[in-house]
């Protein structure tokens, strides 16, 4: 492993910056992923930064059913993330569709359209999950490295 | 980002952006600073609610109902169960109404937390941000105390409520609005007086009377131009019967005054909700419901926070719905926003947009709209001579059949 890549490994651990992105959920689990970056549960104190730009994000935090319409947008923002990247799905809906699975609109869980590495379910999840979700995506890639 | 059209630059916002947590996609033609003309495209958040709602039973479609809108889900259930209701001839039992009415309110509260916070946001007043989210989490709190659940509470039932309010709770309530109060009325001095605030809101997204009737406006955005749009007033129901709400209107007819009137709104929902747990009285807290609804349909609306919500049921006597309307507010409120924003700066875009307090997931029920203006209204008879010729084409002559008047 190259100087860069061990340092693009760290930053990623200790400072993931995160991309929101809904696909079609019911705005629950949106404002629960805003509500863990605010200072009751404030992820930021874990190093963990909201990002506008997916060119600039390391983590696509994902929620909702996937709709029509937003489907193809959504692989385009998961192509526009530079590697190495991960896909969060927030959500009931987001990992398999959940209430609004087999109606007419939806395709079904973010993993139907791009790679997931972890789900949450709830509905709508509590930003408790999203931390403790966040704290084993970390822990993953501490073995990953130690794997190496 | 941006193309070139007649020596206009078109700018494209959306669907994915980072000033709002939904998806909606914005084609701001500029001028110069100053936005020319603004296209908006929706229905990205659009699952087929209605079409799900109606290929399932009542009890099942409370739960889709539900999840129409997580910010506003007892709203919309609320005004699902009074459809339910009217039509099926329930007796709702009054400490039922009550605890709709308190939960209710504090959904209002919570909401509005929310919005002050995200227009703070907005025009760059972050530490406004983080102050009003983190007391939302006072309402968040009493909220899955009483349902089990910080966001969708399925508090609401058919013919009641199914989670009572016991005594040491609502006196929690009551603490909490102590401990809110204080902090709503530092909001509202900060409206009324923080100069840099005031002066980013002011004269902005303006929407004035006549506007607001052509372009049938709910909700804040209709009562800051002065027009006392609020369902629990103009048609009381529920609670609201009981225990009158004090109008709150503003004749600012912009951003700032929506602001106010949401700042007032919820001085106001904490005195009601004191109200309602002063006399709230005991008995049971919900009737059995029948699994089928008799044939007809029926029109139901409530106040949600962010306006008049509007129900609508028809039903064939089965135990599923044969048809199902959600008009959510912010479906009314989209309609003004191309006019709201034409004639702005660019970077005021995000503050007029965030001022209707838009709600895409309540919205998206399969519309398209492009383009600003009244031209792309139909009216109610060319819409009614079109159904006669679509019926008249199988055969049927509905012709002699009065309009019901609502």
């Amino acid at each position: 492993m190259g100087l860069l890549d061990k340092a693009i490994a760290w930053g990623e651990k200790k400072s993931p910056w995160i991309i929101h992105f809904n696909a079609g959920a019911c705005n629950g689990c949106d404002i629960e992923v805003v509500d863990a970056l605010t200072p009751q549960y404030d992820l930021e104190r874990l190093g963990i930064l909201q990002q506008g730009s997916p060119r600039h994000a390391d983590v696509l935090v994902c929620t909702g059913a996937v709709t029509l319409q937003t489907r193809d947008r959504l692989k385009q923002i998961y192509d526009q993330m530079s590697t190495p990247k991960f896909v969060v799905a927030v959500g009931t809906c987001a990992c398999t569709g959940g209430i609004f699975d087999s109606c007419y609109c939806v395709t079904g869980g973010i993993d139907t359209v791009i790679p997931v590495d972890a789900y949450i379910p709830g509905c709508a999840v509590r930003p408790e999950a999203i931390i403790d979700a966040v704290g084993k995506l970390l822990a993953t890639l501490d073995a990953k490295e130690a794997g190496k | 980002m941006s193309e070139r059209n007649d020596h206009k630059v078109v700018v494209p916002i959306g669907p994915q952006h980072p000033s709002l947590k939904e998806p909606g996609s914005f084609k701001i033609t500029l001028d110069g600073e100053k936005v020319e003309r603004a296209v908006i495209e929706i229905g990205y958040n659009h699952r087929g609610i209605e079409k799900a709602c109606e290929s399932r039973n009542y009890m099942q479609a409370l739960y889709i109902i539900e999840r129409v809108c997580g910010i506003c889900s007892h709203a919309h259930t609320s005004c699902f169960c009074q459809a339910f209701e009217e039509l099926a001839g329930l007796e709702v039992p009054r400490r039922a109404h009550y605890i709709r009415g308190i939960v209710g309110e504090l959904e209002r509260l919570h909401s509005h937390l929310l919005w002050l916070g995200v227009a703070a946001h907005e025009i760059g007043f972050d530490t406004l941000f983080m102050y009003t989210w983190r007391d939302r989490e006072l309402v968040l709190d009493l909220l899955a105390r009483i349902g089990g659940n910080r966001v969708n509470y399925g508090v609401n039932t058919y013919g009641g409520v199914r989670r009572d309010l016991e005594s040491e709770l609502m006196a929690d309530i009551l603490r909490v609005c102590d401990q809110l109060e204080e902090k709503l009325k530092y909001y509202a001095a900060l409206a009324l007086t923080e100069t840099t605030l005031i002066a980013r809101l002011k004269g902005i997204g303006v929407l004035t009377p006549d506007d607001v009737r052509k372009f049938s406006a709910v909700g804040p955005v209709a009562r800051a131009a002065g027009i006392m749009a609020d369902t629990r007033i103009v048609e009381p129901y529920g609670v609201y019967q009981e225990i009158a709400v004090t109008p709150i209107v503003d004749d600012h007819c912009d951003v700032y005054g929506r602001t106010l009137v949401r700042v007032k709104e919820m001085l106001e929902a904490i005195r009601l909700i004191r109200l309602f747990v002063r006399e709230i009285p005991d008995g049971p807290i919900s009737v059995r419901a029948p699994r089928k609804l008799p044939v007809g349909e029926v029109l139901s609306r409530v106040e949600a926070p962010r306006g008049e919500n509007v129900h609508y049921i028809r039903s064939t006597g089965a135990d599923m719905p044969d048809r199902v309307r959600v008009r959510a507010p912010t479906e009314a409120n989209w309609h003004g926003m191309s006019h709201m924003l034409e004639g702005f700066q660019l970077a005021d875009v995000p503050i007029i947009i965030a001022a209707i307090d838009p709600c895409y997931s309540c919205t998206d029920r399969a519309i398209h709209l492009v383009g600003g203006g009244i031209n792309q209204l139909t009216d109610w008879e060319s819409i009614r001579l079109h159904s006669i010729e679509q019926y008249k084409s199988r055969g049927i002559d509905p012709s002699t059949i009065k309009m019901r008047e609502f």
